[in-house]
């Protein structure tokens, strides 16, 4: 009997510390710390004089290609300067790309990237965080002297610090013209019967919910929680209604061609860069949502001066010319509508790279938005968007 | 003395034998199941108030299980029935297959087992993708379906959310769960299938059984631990994607996998997501406790 008692008073004992343990663990062990960084501490040796590399990350379909006789814009980087470039596409969604790297850059370990290349808010939240480089200015005199003015100061970053606008650009509707009429307006896309589950748009709540704003009446830089509740009900049922038939990232250009969707909201670029003459894009009736994607230098990057070298060079007028003439996207460096004429002489009007003042005035940036409005907002977007 | 240590220490040597050869085993499960599985656990408890930049604590805050049910208690039916079918789907197909495989392929049998296991030759992603392809508005699969009315028997059955077209919808969902894990099935299946002697179907129909009758009082409940393993084995992940609703659903098909992965990386709300995460995991153990013991199988394949 005695012998019994130990051995379950022995097991009750094993069991009791293994529940305590195991509660210690739960409530000590895997708590996520804060994710704030300080720049000026978690950086890296530059080791940009002895290995002549540079890693970046980008969005697909952003950088001209060799071609026959053609020869890209980073090809004559290599040749100029010596630098292997690794350059892989492999940024499609900016919500995609924080939570791929957030484990690295929030605990100062290395994302093995030299740069990579985030739209506005993105880039400005990394900013807040202190995951991102501060720029040398001393090395970058073509980005402080060539940065078109409307892109010199944003709120964020008020001297362009920290970031480089890669391309900028609009958002607005394509359609198929071959198969369905005319598309003018964000709310057709929403309500027309012929484009029943035949419609796609972007999973960039900024871009998307801003046209919701636009058409129920409000401000994308300026709205209240009501015009929010409104522009979102308008997508509920939208979505109720199967109008849209997916939400997705840079992949919506192979459905509209396929012709599994006839109407998108589409990136300006694009569907220039499609090479599908039937796919036409425009700006809506309720105006155009304008962003920039901007190039950053995060914490431990290891060849920080071979990067900088890569945005000086972007900042020729020349280069971002023929950089603008492949992509179609707004070119935001001064002086290369000059040199587009040396470069290609169709594209020097083409409204897409060099807007007009008319197309400027309709186009709308979306309000910066706290940690904790922006989950709020996520949250609404995503269970209208099913991902 | 010195005899008695050296009758002693082979002994010894066999009783440590048993955890050295679990150690592999033993670490790879530390190391990949029961961290992260007490990690999931704590994050299902998280404050709710954080945020992924400003980190996250544990506080028992066990009221994160009601609202992730309240909030998407709609994508976790949905996921068990899209599951569901799929599994029905697969096992009805599958036990033809690997019947087929079993008893009647005859010298084709080798080539048929490589067939069910090729595709895996292939990314998941790369073949779920080309049934875009396959199933694309303006394809032939669609154009042979309108014609033979498929597609307004499956409106009809709310499968599909309009009567011209596949893509994008419940059908499309749950025909890219089930193509995807019927090999899950149709290999169990055959294994149990093909230990079955021969003897025992000839014997109940020498005994008068129709060949239904066979089937049912013989065959079938000989293959039973393949039909359970092979059910297993495909409601499981399947109920978990979300592959397949992302690249052949609609808005209107978000299974709770799609919710999962939102909440994790566009919404940073970890708090729900491991609860949801703890949810899914607790309905997918006690469906499968129940339905073992209501199979009453031991062995499984």
């Amino acid at each position: 009997m005695a012998e019994l008692d130990r051995r379950t008073l022995l097991k009750g004992a094993g069991g009791v510390g293994f529940g305590a343990i195991s509660l210690a663990a739960l409530k000590w062990g895997f708590n996520a710390p804060d994710r704030k960084q300080d720049p000026a501490t978690c950086k890296a040796t530059d080791l940009s004089d002895t290995q002549k590399r540079f890693v970046i990350s980008n969005w697909p379909e952003y950088i001209d290609e060799d071609d026959g006789k053609y020869v890209s814009t980073l090809s004559e980087f290599e040749k100029e300067t010596g630098i292997k470039v690794s350059y892989t596409a492999d940024v499609n969604d900016n919500n995609e790309f924080f939570a791929k790297v957030s484990n690295q850059l929030g605990s100062c370990s290395s994302s093995k990237r030299d740069m990579f290349v985030l739209t506005d808010w993105m880039a400005a939240r990394m900013i807040q965080v202190g995951w991102i480089q501060k720029l040398d200015a001393s090395k970058v005199p073509n980005l402080h002297d060539n940065i078109i003015d409307s892109l010199a100061a944003p709120g964020w970053d008020k001297k362009r610090d920290y970031s480089a606008p890669w391309q900028s650009g609009l958002t607005g509707i394509a359609y198929n013209k071959k198969k369905v009429k005319e598309v003018k307006s964000f709310q057709e896309l929403l309500t027309r019967s012929d484009l029943k589950g035949r419609v796609s748009l972007l999973t960039e709540m900024r871009d998307t919910m801003g046209f919701a704003l636009l058409a129920v009446g409000a401000d994308p830089a300026k709205f209240t929680d009501a015009d929010w509740q409104k522009a979102i009900e308008s997508m509920r049922k939208a979505k109720r209604d199967g109008q849209v038939r997916a939400f997705t990232g840079n992949d919506y250009v192979q459905d509209l061609s396929a012709g599994n969707v006839l109407a998108a909201e589409a990136w300006s670029g694009d569907i220039a860069n499609a090479g599908d003459d039937n796919l036409v894009w425009i700006p809506p009736e309720e105006g155009v949502m304008i962003w920039a994607d901007n190039m950053l230098v995060p914490n431990l990057a290891t060849h920080k001066s071979n990067a900088e070298k890569w945005i000086n060079y972007y900042y020729e007028p020349e280069v971002a010319a023929k950089l603008a003439a492949y992509n179609s996207y707004i070119c935001p460096v001064k002086g290369a509508q000059e040199a587009m004429k040396k470069v290609d002489k169709d594209q020097v009007d083409n409204e897409l790279i060099f807007p007009t003042e008319k197309t400027l005035s309709i186009s709308h940036r979306f309000m910066a938005l706290d940690e904790f409005q922006n989950r709020t907002y996520e949250k609404d977007f995503s269970d209208v968007t099913g991902s | 003395m010195a005899t008695l240590d050296d009758v002693a220490s082979p002994k010894a040597k066999r009783k440590l034998t048993g955890y050295w050869l679990i150690l592999p085993g033993a670490l790879w499960l530390g190391a990949f199941f029961v961290i992260p599985f007490y990690s999931l656990i704590s994050a299902s408890l998280f404050n709710p108030k954080g945020s992924p930049l400003t980190g996250y604590n544990m506080s028992w805050h066990f009221h994160n299980f009601v609202s992730a049910i309240d909030q998407y208690h709609a994508e976790i039916i949905r996921s068990l029935v899209y599951a569901g079918i799929a599994t029905l789907t697969c096992l009805v197909v599958g036990y033809v297959l690997a019947y087929a495989i079993a008893f009647k392929a005859g010298r084709w049998q080798n080539l048929m087992l490589v067939m069910v296991i090729a595709p895996f030759f292939t990314s998941f992603l790369l073949r779920t993708l080309s049934w875009k392809l396959i199933l694309s508005d303006d394809g032939k699969v669609v154009s042979f379906a309108n014609w033979i009315h498929l597609t307004n028997v499956l409106h009809w059955v709310h499968l599909t959310s309009t009567d011209d077209r596949l893509l994008a919808t419940p059908f499309a969902v749950i025909a890219g769960l089930t193509y995807n894990f019927l090999p899950f099935m149709v290999l169990p299946l055959y294994a149990s299938l093909e230990k079955i002697d021969i003897r025992l179907i000839e014997a109940s129909s020498d005994l008068y059984a129709s060949p239904i009758r066979g089937f049912a009082k013989v065959t079938f409940p000989l293959s039973l631990p393949g039909v359970v393993a092979g059910t297993l084995l495909t409601f499981i992940p399947a109920a978990g994607d979300y592959i397949n609703a992302t690249l052949l659903g609609d808005p209107n098909t978000r299974m709770v996998g799609n919710v999962i992965q939102g909440l994790f990386t566009t919404q940073g709300d970890f708090a729900n997501a491991g609860a949801l995460s703890v949810i899914l995991m607790v309905i997918i153990v006690g469906m499968v406790l129940v339905y073992v013991r209501t199979a009453g199988t031991e062995e499984l394949v």
